[in-house]
């Protein structure tokens, strides 16, 4: 019983990560119909310039706080210099821009870091104290609360969170109405990177370490819980999060902790074929 | 899709002067031109593999092997489409296949690879047919990510990390008593690519062809022309699925050996550019695409070796500039040349052609 409460608390702290990060995935594709599969490499890449922040000034939080700006940066940098070059054409154009950048950005990576894995810890203890929680599975669980908050808030009560929301739906009558759409993409691109380098940050600490790829096997678990959710919905993809995380805990604890790609790969399949709009997907005509 | 449609047709009807082909059409026999240039081009690389030496027909073993795969793929992103990042996986499928029956003849063993690989494909592409592209394109990647699982799941029959070892039979005593191992795997793997280019070239200027083209331009006025789309697409994954497996077979027979660590994510991601650099619109992309993935590594050794600095950046930069060079490449000719290599190159020859017979009509 011990074990199963440890796991389902393991799983549920992996899952709030893993649907921190479909929320990144989700938020870029209500806004620009583009599954980002370059959002592991960028938000690795922010995850770095923590560690070298980190390792210069001997403070976590300072890391911390400059990985989020970074992603910002950087998200606006992809946005605007190739994201939007593809935004017109087919899809299949903008799946092969983002796996170059995935490439591209793993292998500078490994050019300035090399591609040892990096110690990155995290900055409170991970041993277990009360009931198979530990006060870094509180302080995950407590940031990605406070995030769904802040970006609750943010699409629900704010005039740019209304305008956000407009361009993703209905881009021409927002335009027509005086909404840039044009920025809201960018905005939710630089939205979308600090959500995804926030996840990694709160990820890596409990993996092997840091490395160019580490968030290889996380972007396909959150990928998955986005698909889960249904890829549009926001609230879908934090229950998507939470259902592969616990799934994933029980695997890894009951099965073998090699086995947990299996999982991911076996719940994906089976949603895609038995429910492919996500579990709360509604019939609708599909557009022309 | 519109920009792929434009560099497909520039590419299909290249190859024979522009009027000439316009007024006759498809006269002649198809597949007796293809056996016809085949053969030929096999005759001048058997000639070759004689003149080079082992290191050099060992690098061509390679184009061949990934000339097996790569036709399928540009079929399938081409000619239909649909995007895999897990084609990687399905090559494991064949290669593993070859290794673990290294007491059948090689041929029969390279055909289970490609059954066991059809199978798999036709399983992942059922799942694939209602998918478009991000979903499919995710649900492969996580077939990709998965092939280390399953090899350390199942480590008793697929040997874990260290993965498995086996012999080839050395090239028949006929061939003479110093027929080098390279030339013999050159010859093998180059005849398995020539048979995947003659069929998949047959099989693109067939009715089925255009099928796949039809579904890829627009899905809606190709159900209503009586087109079965999702069989379509299925067709699709599972014939490049089967060129997967009898390009992991190649591998396995290059390396001698498989392991999980040739056949993940990176090699997908590998295959995925060698299409697209090499150029997406027809299937002679797949061979630029098979030279460049071969020869940008010794390029990039070249180049390192060639800045003089110390070792230790010598080799951080030995294992990680050739992908930033491909990541780069790849944002850049998708932004800017979705035709690929093999666009540049048709446009270049007829401009050529143009200018030397200072003849506007042409153009």
């Amino acid at each position: 019983m011990d074990r199963f409460l440890f796991l389902t608390m393991d799983g549920v702290t992996r899952g709030t990560i893993y649907a921190a990060f479909a929320l990144a995935l989700v938020l870029i594709w209500r806004g620009t119909r583009v599954v980002n599969f370059a959002q592991g490499a960028m938000a690795v890449a922010t995850v770095y310039i923590a560690y070298s922040v980190s390792g210069a000034t001997g403070s976590y939080w300072l890391g911390f706080a400059s990985a989020l700006v970074g992603a910002a940066l950087l998200g606006a940098v992809i946005e605007l210099v190739v994201a939007r070059r593809v935004h017109d054409a087919p899809p299949l154009n903008a799946i092969v821009v983002a796996i170059g950048l995935v490439l591209f950005l793993q292998a500078v990576l490994g050019m300035i870091y090399t591609n040892e894995y990096l110690a990155f810890p995290a900055p409170f203890s991970q041993n277990a104290v009360f009931a198979g929680v530990s006060p870094y599975d509180v302080f995950v669980f407590g940031v990605v609360v406070a995030l769904l908050g802040v970006l609750t808030w943010l699409f629900t009560r704010t005039p740019l969170g209304l305008r956000m929301r407009a361009s993703a739906f209905a881009p021409e009558v927002s335009r027509l109405l005086g909404v840039d759409v044009a920025l809201m993409r960018t905005l939710g691109w630089v939205l979308a990177a600090v959500v995804g380098s926030l996840a990694a940050l709160l990820v890596i600490p409990t993996e092997l370490g840091l490395h160019p790829t580490a968030m290889d096997d996380v972007f396909v678990a959150a990928f998955t819980a986005a698909v889960v959710g249904g890829l549009d919905s926001p609230a879908g993809a934090v229950l998507g999060g939470l259902i592969v995380g616990v799934l994933l805990s029980y695997v890894g604890g009951y099965v073998r902790s090699d086995a947990t790609p299996l999982a991911v790969l076996g719940l994906l399949v089976v949603v895609l074929l038995v429910r492919p709009g996500g579990l709360f997907a509604v019939p609708s005509a599909r557009r022309v | 899709m519109s920009g792929m449609a434009n560099s497909t047709d520039t590419a299909t009807v290249a190859p024979a002067p522009p009027r000439a082909r316009a007024t006759t059409g498809r006269r002649g026999n198809t597949l007796l031109r293809h056996v016809l240039i085949a053969t030929v081009v096999g005759v001048v690389v058997v000639i070759a593999t004689y003149q080079i030496e082992p290191f050099r027909n060992y690098q061509l073993a390679t184009i061949g092997a990934y000339l097996c795969v790569l036709p399928g793929l540009i079929l399938l992103t081409g000619f239909t489409g649909q995007i895999s990042l897990g084609h990687g996986a399905l090559m494991a499928a064949g290669a593993y296949t070859v290794a673990l029956t290294p007491d059948l003849p090689f041929l029969f063993s390279l055909l289970a690879g490609v059954l066991v690989a059809t199978v798999l494909g036709a399983v992942i592409g059922v799942a694939a047919a209602r998918l478009h592209g991000p979903y499919l394109a995710g649900a492969t990647l996580a077939v990709a990510v998965s092939v280390p699982a399953v090899t350390t799941t199942f480590d008793g029959l697929f040997g874990g990390d260290a993965g498995l070892t086996f012999a080839v039979s050395p090239a028949p005593a006929s061939l003479g008593a110093y027929f080098p191992f390279e030339r013999w795997q050159a010859w093998i793997t180059l005849l398995g690519a020539a048979v995947v280019m003659l069929l998949l070239a047959n099989l693109v200027r067939s009715r089925f062809g255009r099928t796949l083209r039809a579904v890829r331009d627009d899905e809606v006025a190709a159900s209503l022309a009586g087109i079965h789309v999702g069989r379509v697409r299925v067709l699709a994954f599972v014939l490049s699925a089967a060129g997967a497996g009898l390009g992991g077979g190649m591998f396995a027979l290059l390396a001698q050996s498989v392991s999980p660590g040739a056949y993940g994510l990176t090699l997908s991601l590998n295959l995925m550019l060698a299409i697209v650099l090499g150029g997406l619109g027809g299937l002679r992309g797949a061979v630029w695409g098979a030279i460049v993935l071969v020869a940008l590594q010794p390029l990039a050794d070249w180049a390192t070796s060639g800045l003089d600095a110390d070792p230790a950046l010598q080799q951080r930069l030995e294992g990680t500039l050739p992908l930033a060079i491909f990541g780069a490449a790849l944002i850049v000719v998708m932004t800017t040349a979705p035709g690929g290599l093999d666009a540049l190159v048709t446009r270049a020859l007829r401009r050529l052609r143009g200018a030397r017979r200072s003849d506007p009509a042409a153009r």
